[in-house]
């Protein structure tokens, strides 16, 4: 490796005029939920009878899902297939797996009306229900994630413990309980890792299998038995512009260069991902024949056309062209037509599709559930920057040429 | 170069394979089950909406057996509420509407959850809360609700109301077939108190050939369809109009089971665990292989 990569603690002041905006949405946001929770979810949205979902389900929890699947795609190509090159994106595609998962969970919860039965899934079992399958993979997700992060807080505070006042004299104990962890966690990782792929592919799958009970109150031109199969690719696709665009945004707010080659490397996967999840979709469509609803220009339509043209083909076409995926500006355009896509996606399967039999209008989010939906991104933006600044996640070039570090490779079974 | 594109065919193998092993499994290979408990003696009730008179006697009913402030009855006799398609919701459990029949004439028709025979709301329920009883009703655990309103996505009818109004226990709503009344073998309150017999309480079987006798008693009268015999893999509320309700009053359903599709898919990735487990094996392997090699390679 010509620059030898190590992840640190980020030095950066935390505080920006960005900052100070974000934390004013996130604000706006805390507020609207405070009101959901005294006043029910009736004052704050537009839901009703008809529309029993809406984009608290459909963006926060679908598309939130979705675009937390840098986690798992970074891990399969890093860490299972031992590609060590990618070694410096896993961590913050970590983190923002961890987080995007942590929210997805909140916002699951602020949308329940009996949120304080979060639990009760865990021990009432329906397996008929696709939505109890989304429930548990995801919980039993998040812990794996949370096991995955640990290696990195334990590293963090290894020979640093430090606790303040009386508690001091416990810092040795901290410390060999850390070490202690720290050697379990390196030899068991890889079964965590694994588990993490194998249940992201579940339930981004699942997912999808969410609204095929709907049956004909989807237009058909998302309704397919083949849903499941659409939102794992998908996912899968989204995973590496996710990735690249956080890596650009990372650099450019913390002043680092950015990782042009090893971001270029990886985004030369995304256009065979993508073609891959086109394929699959164009395809179904063609066998089921619902490209006759494409004649009719209706918003429907449109916001098919938008999905799929400036989603999906306008970014295929751009990761084919070298020149695109050697420039920074190009990378970072593409990979956010990406994600525009696949939001768009969920967004239309769980909202645009959805067409109850008996609805005078049509649903549109109400000021209350923009406010909650921008405040969770604000809060996890946030989040994110403070992460970086305490553990070390983000890789910035070493001085000399370090050996590699015990913490390199984890989960590797060395 | 070729290191880049190795790991680039690497890549997309694994990939390509799990994906490929997660969709092996097709749908309607497996085969949905049926509720254990669809019972031949489950009870119906046939809606004839050629006799009903609009007197909105049966939503006053249906609220008081459901403690829902009822009011006078007197007041149900007002017809302006006809001016609006009205729904079902928390406070009313059934409503009375009035639609444009075949000659321009004006018919009413009841509206309740149609109790299902594969109800979706059973099978979507992420708690497992609702189930279908022996006797035909579709009822619901309100201590185990947590509130999703996945029910509300999935029943093709868009039954199940919600209280949205409440900040804290907001419950699912829906007609529950009077399920206390039946069981103390009482009539349920709505068929108890119509005065004209629109709505004719008993066994589902019974019920469809009654209906089919009136067809034949009186051809001119009605529309030739059952709607519930079939729609939707069957409901256990059958209707019978002079003319044909699907589409207007009730959506255009097939006669597969609203849950069928999503059933075989969901237990088509679950198959016995044994795509998950293939897929975790097949990432162990490539795990292992590409750990080996790097080895062989040496450094
Ligand atoms: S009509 Fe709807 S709520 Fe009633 S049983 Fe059928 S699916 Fe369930
Ligand atoms: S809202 Fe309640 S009854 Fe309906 S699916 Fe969710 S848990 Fe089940
Ligand atoms: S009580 Fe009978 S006649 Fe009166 S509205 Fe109800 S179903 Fe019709």
């Amino acid at each position: 490796m010509e620059h030898p990569h190590k992840p640190t603690p980020l030095t950066k002041k935390f505080f920006t005029p960005w900052v100070i905006v974000l934390a004013a949405i996130a604000l706006n946001g805390i507020l609207f939920l405070l009101a959901r929770f005294v006043f029910g979810i009736g004052a704050v949205t537009n839901l009703d009878n008809q529309y029993p979902w809406g984009i608290w389900i459909g963006l926060d929890v679908a598309a939130g899902v979705a675009l937390a699947a840098g986690g798992f795609t970074t891990a399969a190509i890093g860490h299972i297939m031992h590609n060590d090159k990618y070694e410096s994106i896993i961590r913050p595609a970590l983190l923002t797996a961890l987080l995007g998962y942590t929210f997805v969970a909140v916002s699951v919860m602020v949308d329940l009306g009996r949120w304080y039965y979060i639990w009760h899934p865990i021990i009432m079992w329906n397996g008929n229900s696709a939505l109890f399958e989304v429930g548990i993979c995801v919980m039993i997700y998040l812990t794996v994630l949370y096991i995955e992060f640990l290696p990195i807080v334990t590293e963090r505070f290894i020979g640093r413990v430090n606790l303040p006042g009386i508690l001091s004299r416990f810092n040795k104990l901290v410390n060999t309980f850390l070490i202690k962890l720290d050697k379990g966690l390196d030899k068991t990782m890889f079964i965590f890792i694994i588990a993490g792929v194998v249940l992201s592919c579940l339930h981004q799958s699942s997912l999808g299998t969410l609204m095929i009970i709907a049956g004909p109150k989807m237009h058909p031109l998302w309704q397919t038995p083949i849903l499941p199969l659409l939102f794992l690719l998908s996912a899968i696709a989204v995973g590496f512009p996710m990735v690249i665009m956080e890596s650009l945004t990372a650099s450019r707010s913390f002043g680092l260069k950015p990782e042009t080659e090893v971001l270029n490397s990886l985004s030369r996967f995304i256009a065979p991902l993508l073609g891959i999840y086109l394929i699959a979709k164009i395809g179904d469509m063609v066998i089921r024949e619902t490209f006759v609803y494409l004649s009719e220009l209706n918003s429907t339509t449109i916001l098919f056309g938008i999905e799929v043209v400036i989603g999906v083909i306008v970014p295929l076409r751009m990761f084919m062209s070298p020149a695109v995926r050697e420039s920074t500006k190009g990378l970072y355009i593409a990979s956010m037509l990406v994600i525009f896509g696949i939001v768009m996606n969920r967004f239309n399967n769980f909202i645009t599709a959805y067409n109850p039999p008996y609805a005078l209008d049509s649903y549109m989010p109400s000021i209350g559930e923009i406010s909650v939906t921008l405040g969770f991104i604000a809060i996890e933006i946030l989040l994110y920057r403070l992460f970086v600044k305490i553990f070390p996640v983000i890789s910035i070039p070493a001085k000399k040429s370090l050996s590699k570090t015990k913490f390199a490779i984890r989960g590797a079974a060395k | 170069m070729s290191q880049n594109r190795r790991d680039f065919l690497k890549t997309v193998a694994a990939i390509g394979t799990s994906a490929g092993a997660l969709s092996a499994l097709s749908p309607n290979k497996v085969k949905a089950k049926s509720p254990e408990n669809l019972s031949e003696e489950r009870m119906g009730v046939l809606v004839d909406a050629t006799v009903c008179i609009g007197c909105r006697k049966c939503e006053w009913a249906c609220r008081g057996a459901h403690d829902i402030e009822n009011g006078n009855i007197q007041d149900y006799a007002d017809e302006k509420v006809f001016e609006t398609n009205r729904r079902p919701d928390y406070d009313n459990l059934t409503i009375v509407n009035r639609y444009e029949s075949s000659d321009e004439k004006l018919s009413n028709v009841k509206l309740q959850c149609m109790h299902c025979d594969h109800p979706a709301c059973v099978s979507a329920c992420i708690v497992g809360a609702i189930s279908k009883k022996k006797n035909g009703s579709v009822v619901w655990d309100t201590d185990m609700c947590i509130g999703c309103r996945y029910c509300m996505v999935a029943c093709p009818f868009q039954i199940p109301a919600f209280e949205y109004h409440k900040a804290l226990d907001p419950k699912i709503v829906k007609c529950d077939f009077c399920d206390e009344r039946t069981m103390e073998g009482k009539l349920p309150a709505c068929t108890a108190i119509c005065p004209v017999e629109a709505l004719t309480y008993g066994k589902r079987e019974d019920l469809l050939i009654e209906a089919k006798r009136r067809f034949k008693n009186n051809p001119d009268r009605y529309y030739q369809h059952i709607f519930g015999e079939h729609e939707i893999g069957g409901t256990s509320w059958l209707y019978i109009a002079d003319k044909d309700l699907a589409g207007t009053v009730f959506p255009k359903l097939d006669n597969r089971t609203a849950p069928g599709v999503s059933e075989s898919i969901q237990h088509g990735l679950f198959a016995y665990f044994v795509p998950p487990v293939a897929v975790y094996a097949l990432l162990g392997g490539i795990m292992w292989l590409t750990k080996d090699k790097k080895k062989t390679e040496g450094k």
